[in-house]
């Protein structure tokens, strides 16, 4: 299975394994992870799984939808060029490595 | 449903009959039993009372809520069946519409409820829960259902909508209509259809421009008729939505949440200690209480859901509740845990038509339960809560309780 890894907002970093078909977000809450909060649980309803993606993977992501984009601008923490939600991306194999890092805030 | 009372689908044996009547009053003074047999009687049951079938396990609900295009809301998510029956009221443009109809109506009051919107509107919200909290102060003893968790947000949500001062009395009892109309036809909905005529004019002339203050949620989806996305005549039925579901739904949040913490005393104390976790305490008592108990589904063809076999046309009566307890999906389901991992939790649905406005609910929620937890040491029931029966809705009628200062 892929793994992914997050970088926390003081530096440090997990590296977690994924499940087949997950999304980062998935992958995040199912590792406990502190810092993706998801409240929506998925459905891109509440901008609470903010991720700022790694440059080098940006580009291998699928362009954010109308909806992931709008939310977006109502991030807690700053909207960066990088910003997504964790939620919509889906892990296939290509994205095996893949880092992103969390914000200071998600509320 | 076939008029003998014969299930369609006689042929999927494996569904357990049960003759449980979720809207009963007696059912509703303690759901909890009851949610136990129905998610361990199988993954779907048939409830010989109403003719519907049921899923109250984790897996199933949120499946279910999930497949719109197989189980249907535009045929009501009430038991009736706007096929065969006329709709009590005109049906509602988001919640009981599907895509693609749903998919433009829901974009329009996503926007209108959206993140960026609630950073707006957060500070006046959190003032507003300061204020509530130096009245309760001023009087040691009161109801945390009247003096609380329904004086909060009629203090915010219809200044919020831009509804004029006159006539807001008709609020609350027009949202108990609308939710026990869900259910079957019994007293609790049949009563409140015949006393809903004064209600339903006032919302009706609420809705409508005019009657609307710039700047306001209700404004904002007028403003949308300008740009073409909605109709001059779908607008003020989508103001209705906001006042559906806007404010007895919150009124039942934050009374379960502070029904918790009265409770649960170590968890109050935990929250004093760290007052960041006031929005997943909230969340918690989302969760916990499920204040929107239940919703129904049409299935629009003959449909296979673990392993049971559902006719086309039937209804499927989706338990949130026992969803949201449900020990095949949460450690420890009975405990109010405010350190809980929440997401998933369907206590405002799931998929598409998962509660647009949720943010302002866990907005509302976490002001005002961060206002309370900073100012005041404990919370004592001090007498005997009253249950409001709904068909939908569960929560409080009376919670006598005496506040110490922090
Ligand atoms: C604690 C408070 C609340 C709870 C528990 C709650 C629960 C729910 C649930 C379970 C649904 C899903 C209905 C379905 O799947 O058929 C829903 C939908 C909806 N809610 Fe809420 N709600 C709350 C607060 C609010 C507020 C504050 C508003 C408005 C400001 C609101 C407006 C709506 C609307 C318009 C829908 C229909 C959405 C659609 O069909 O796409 N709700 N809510
Ligand atoms: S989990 Fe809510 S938007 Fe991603």
């Amino acid at each position: 299975m892929p793994a992914i890894t997050f970088i926390h907002p003081d530096g440090k970093s997990e590296r977690v394994e994924t499940a087949d078909g997950e999304s980062a977000m998935q992958t995040a809450t199912r590792h406990g992870l502190d810092g993706i909060l998801a409240e929506c649980g998925g459905n891109a309803m509440c901008a609470t799984c903010h991720v700022y993606v790694d440059d080098a993977w940006l580009a291998r992501l699928p362009a954010a939808a109308d909806d992931e984009d709008a939310l977006l601008d109502g991030t807690a923490s700053e909207r960066l060029p990088n910003s997504r939600l964790s939620c919509q991306i889906k892990i296939t194999p290509e994205l095996d490595g893949l880092v992103v890092k969390l914000p200071e805030r998600q509320v | 449903m076939t008029a003998s009372g014969t299930p369609a689908s006689t042929g999927s044996a494996a569904v357990p009959h049960l003759d449980v009547d979720p809207f009963d009053m007696n059912f509703f003074a303690d759901p909890y039993p009851t949610h136990q047999r129905l998610r361990e009687a199988g993954p779907v049951v048939y409830l010989d009372k109403w003719n519907v079938y049921g899923v109250a396990r984790y897996a199933e609900v949120h499946a279910v809520l999930n497949d719109p295009a197989t189980f249907c809301s535009s045929r009501g998510v009430g038991l009736s069946d706007f096929k065969k029956e006329t709709p009590w009221r005109p049906p509602s443009l988001i919640l009981e519409a599907d895509p693609p109809a749903h998919t433009r109506t829901r974009a329009v009051l996503s926007k209108v409820l959206s993140p960026t919107v609630m950073k707006q509107v957060r500070d006046r919200f959190a003032a507003a829960a300061e204020e509530r909290v130096d009245a309760l102060l001023d009087k040691r003893s009161f109801d945390a259902i009247t003096d609380l968790a329904e004086a909060y947000p009629l203090s915010i949500f219809p200044d919020a909508l831009g509804l004029k001062a006159e006539g807001r009395e008709h609020l609350i009892p027009y949202a108990s209509v609308v939710f026990n109309a869900f259910g079957p036809p019994n007293q609790l909905r049949q009563e409140a259809i015949a006393r809903s005529a004064p209600h339903q004019a006032y919302v009706a002339e609420q809705c409508q421009r005019d009657n609307l203050a710039p700047g306001g949620f209700g404004a904002c989806i007028h403003a949308r008729v300008d740009d073409g996305e909605i109709t001059a005549t779908e607008a003020p039925l989508l103001v209705r939505s906001l006042l559906s579901a806007g404010l007895d739904t919150t009124v039942n949040g934050i009374g379960a949440a502070v029904y918790c913490l009265a409770r649960f005393p170590d968890q109050w104390q935990r929250l004093r200690a760290d007052l960041t976790l006031a929005r997943n305490a909230f969340e918690e008592a989302v969760r916990f209480e499920s204040p929107v108990q239940t919703f129904f589904r049409t299935t629009t063809r003959e449909v296979e859901l673990s392993g049971a076999t559902i006719g086309e046309g039937e209804k499927v009566l989706m338990f949130l509740a026992a969803a949201n307890r449900d020990p095949r999906r949460w450690d420890e389901p009975d405990s109010y845990d405010i350190t809980r991992r929440t997401s998933g939790h369907v206590g405002f649905g799931s998929g598409i038509h998962m509660c647009v406005g949720q943010l302002v609910a866990r907005l509302e929620g976490e002001v005002m339960l961060t206002a309370l937890a900073r100012r005041i040491a404990k919370i004592e029931i001090t007498g005997e809560p009253r249950r409001r029966f709904n068909n939908t809705l569960r929560g409080l009628d009376s919670l006598p309780v005496t506040i110490t200062p922090a």
